[in-house]
């Protein structure tokens, strides 16, 4: 027999093979799309080709349900890892200007005296979401909010910017560098905490997060709570809230303490 | 009739030297999240680590032994000189250069994506460029062996291939189908956003590519062992094949089910239809056939060489077989090895049973015991009976390789037992660290000890292997003569056509891929909003 006769039904291990596989992939196919689907009595099927739909995974839109009234604004921000990647000078250039009326609590280089936030060398994607939020009304505060209302998009984007430009600096409140507490470096993973510094530095960074070195002690320990009581809202699907609620008070103490007093300059370089 | 010797021996001596760099790596990671190192700080160090270590000995070092010993094979059973060593040699300088160009930005921390790559994560683009040229360097080496085949065919029309050759090829057909998933996925999915040239990924769809390659190429990495188990060891021991046929029939099985079975890898996936992986599952059940119709075939094998050396009684004879010989004693290890790691095979395929250990330690000890162990002790074996001649020296110290065989066997049971042990606890794979100081953990302390210490037998035993690879090439010459497979009891005088050619069962492979992914990836790939922003390492 030549290969020619190979393909032929006159073959019988053409027949044979081919037979065989046809027929365990027919079995297992009426198992899979129709049998197994109506063995579980808590699914619903309009018919067999319903289910054997479903088995095959063929995407189905859901029903139209509107998404529930939230009491409160969400964040509505869009973060990748390009966003506001490549700062053009003149938008750094604008945004000195318009940074001259944040001056007064962030400090006239970006360091506060004032226990807010530093933001020379912050990320600009952190700023540009939280004035973004303080904007829309996912975050308020009595102080920034009057300031973000009436910001436009290009001024947003301007400013976190120039913020991101600036060198980091030390900050004002200098204390002994302390030892990494466990909630920094192993987090809880037994209550589901991720170590703060794989998001907020001394391990890593991640997109949306600030760095945190430097940072007011309490500023940090004020947004911990904040997170923990819900009062602040404009984390993503909860990621921070639900950090902050496993914490316990002195690990929120200890994660706040640690990372007041470490120097900006260890944050890792970027680009 | 072995004439290319410094091909094949160019490409076990990369494959040794990149497994050995790997090796050091797999046991510092061991070591650095058990509770005896002490936690490095910096999880991102541990995933590169963890991506060379994975790329190393998932693409570079399997493939390089296959391509090696297929090579070995194409000249010593055609006794035909290799056609097309040059094609040899750009395939080989091809994986060389694909090696360096994805190590360098592993090394870097730009690629800790791990050798699964995982989309939407997204590293520097060379990392993957890196492996396309090692998979395009080994799909050189499936067309040489396709072509030496036709070439042998010619020159014997209608006579039986010889079974490492029919195995060989089957063996580099199966790769050239299961690599092209990946490289799907690669080319058309990571590469155009890790050159910046799109920002959004579909992950979903990513990973059933991936599944197209993951589970076969374990049959990949298989078939020089099993190739080994059929062909060299029946006559390194003594004995004769128990069936030609049926040796060849495990081949062709292996070539039709390993294929159409993968997305038993994405159980938990909610984008593939339960149908499809009810499917699956049932395929993946249907590879325990080869396998346990090699393991018969085997079993028969040694038998006929324990009787030919006298043993006699229902068992006696196993008593009579040569267990000093290191041909053995690699084979038993490689089916102890084996039968644990298809036991527990078993539970991962299947639909309800993989819930309880889906992404827990137990899959990470599942597949060291089984590629680790039972496929990688027989490289150790097929490398020792190639060596005298490759160098025309005598590999001397036999007690030294025993207890090399030994310690790797050792090694690998006290390595995985502990590890799916924890997975059967719960405890999450492709972690950096755990903090055994939490007294939910702390009793699982004294298990990932183990473990570790096992991985320090295991990298003991591995510099011991390239220690005696090494010493073999100063020992004193001796004339090895030719290179010889083993003979079956019935040798065949005439095969059937379907068990001499590959294309009934190659089409049968690519019909049940389609039957199997087609739907699934066609579903994905032209649903819209299914695509998720890359994720990019290192980015903030």
């Amino acid at each position: 027999m030549s290969t020619r006769d190979l393909f032929t039904l006159r073959n019988t291990h053409f027949r044979i093979g081919v037979g065989i596989t046809a027929a365990i992939l027919i079995v297992t196919a009426i198992a899979g799309f129709i049998v197994l689907p109506f063995a579980q009595p808590w699914v619903q099927f309009a018919n067999v080709w319903d289910a054997i739909c479903s088995a095959a995974g063929v995407t189905q839109r859901a029903p139209d349900v509107t998404a529930p009234q939230q009491a409160k604004r969400l964040s509505e921000v869009v973060l990748t890892s390009n966003t506001l990647s490549r700062p053009s000078q003149e938008a750094i250039g604008r945004g000195a200007t318009l940074a001259q009326r944040c001056a007064i609590c962030h400090g006239p280089t970006g360091v506060s005296r004032a226990d807010s936030p530093n933001l020379a060398g912050q990320y600009a994607a952190v700023i540009y979401k939280q004035l973004h939020d303080f904007r829309s009304g996912a975050r308020s505060n009595a102080v920034m909010s009057p300031f973000a209302v009436n910001l436009t998009d290009q001024e947003i984007a301007d400013l976190s910017n120039y913020y991101a430009y600036l060198p980091r600096l030390p900050a004002y409140h200098p204390t002994p560098q302390l030892p990494k507490p466990n909630i920094v470096i192993y987090g809880a993973p037994m209550r589901g905490i991720a170590p703060c510094g794989a998001c907020h530095g001394s391990l890593d960074n991640k997109t949306g997060s600030p760095w945190l070195e430097g940072q007011s002690e309490a500023y940090m320990k004020a947004q911990l709570q904040a997170f923990a009581t819900s009062e602040r809202r404009n984390d993503i699907s909860q990621q921070m809230r639900n950090i902050a609620r496993a914490m316990t008070a002195q690990e929120i103490e200890a994660a706040a303490a640690y990372y007041a007093s470490q120097p900006p300059d260890v944050v890792k370089a970027v680009d | 009739m072995l004439v290319n010797r410094k091909l094949i021996l160019a490409h076990f001596w990369l494959a040794f030297a990149v497994f050995g760099v790997a090796l050091t790596l797999g046991a510092w990671q061991m070591f650095i999240r058990s509770p005896i190192g002490t936690w490095l700080s910096n999880p991102e160090l541990y995933y590169r680590s963890l991506t060379a270590h994975g790329t190393v000995m998932g693409y570079v070092f399997p493939t390089l032994v296959a391509m090696g010993f297929g090579y070995a094979i194409s000249e010593a059973a055609l006794q035909q000189r290799l056609v097309g060593v040059r094609w040899a040699w750009a395939g080989f300088w091809l994986i060389v250069a694909g090696s360096i160009m994805a190590v360098i930005p592993i090394a870097l921390g730009r690629a800790s994506v791990l050798y699964t790559f995982y989309p939407p994560l997204i590293g520097n683009v060379f990392y993957y460029l890196g492996v396309v040229l090692v998979v395009v360097g080994s799909w050189i080496w499936v067309a040489l062996m396709s072509v030496n085949l036709r070439v042998w065919r010619k020159a014997n029309p209608g006579a039986p291939v010889p079974l490492a050759m029919f195995a060989n090829v089957a063996g580099s057909y199966l790769w050239a189908w299961t690599a092209v998933g990946a490289a799907l996925e690669l080319l058309l999915q990571i590469i155009p956003v890790a050159a910046g040239l799109k920002a959004t990924i579909d992950a979903g769809l990513a990973r059933v590519f991936f599944s197209w390659t993951l589970h076969a190429i374990v049959y990949f990495w298989l078939m020089p062992t099993y190739i080994a188990y059929y062909t060299i060891v029946p006559r390194a021991i003594g004995g004769r094949i128990y069936s030609d046929s049926m040796a060849r029939i495990s081949f062709i099985l292996f070539l039709v089910v390993a294929m159409p079975i993968g997305m038993h890898h994405t159980f938990a996936d909610p984008q593939v239809g339960a149908g499809f992986k009810f499917i699956h599952s049932a395929f993946t059940a249907l590879v325990a056939l080869p396998t346990l119709l090699t393991v018969f075939t085997i079993c028969a094998s040694v038998e006929i060489a324990a009787r030919l050396r006298g043993g006699r009684g229902m068992f006696g004879w196993i008593s009579a077989l040569p267990w000093d010989n290191p041909m053995m004693l690699a084979l038993a290890f490689s089916f102890v090895m084996l039968g644990f790691g298809g036991a527990g095979g078993l539970i991962n395929m299947s639909y309800q049973l993989d819930a309880s250990i889906h992404n827990t330690q137990w899959i990470t000890g599942h597949f060291h015991l089984i590629f680790g162990g039972a496929i990688v002790i027989m490289y150790f074996a097929i490398a020792y009976d190639l060596w005298p001649h490759l160098t025309g020296r005598e590999l001397i110290d036999v007690r030294l390789i025993r207890t090399q065989l030994w310690l790797w066997f050792v090694g690998m049971i006290v390595t995985t037992f502990p590890w799916h042990w924890v997975g059967i606890l719960g405890m999450p794979r492709r972690m950096a660290y755990f903090d055994f100081g939490d007294p939910a953990i702390a009793p699982q302390a004294l298990s990932v000890i183990l473990s570790a210490i096992g991985g320090f037998i295991l990298l003991a035993s591995g510099i011991m292997f390239i220690v005696i690879l090494a010493r073999g090439m100063r020992a004193p010459q001796i004339d090895a003569g030719p290179y010889r497979f083993a003979l079956a009891v019935h040798q065949p005088k005439t095969v059937p056509v379907a068990l001499n050619t590959h294309a009934l069962w190659v089409a049968l492979m690519i019909g049940l891929t389609l039957t199997n992914y087609g739907y699934p990836i066609l579903n994905l790939a032209l649903s819209s909003g299914t695509s998720v922003p890359a994720v990019y390492v290192g980015a903030q």
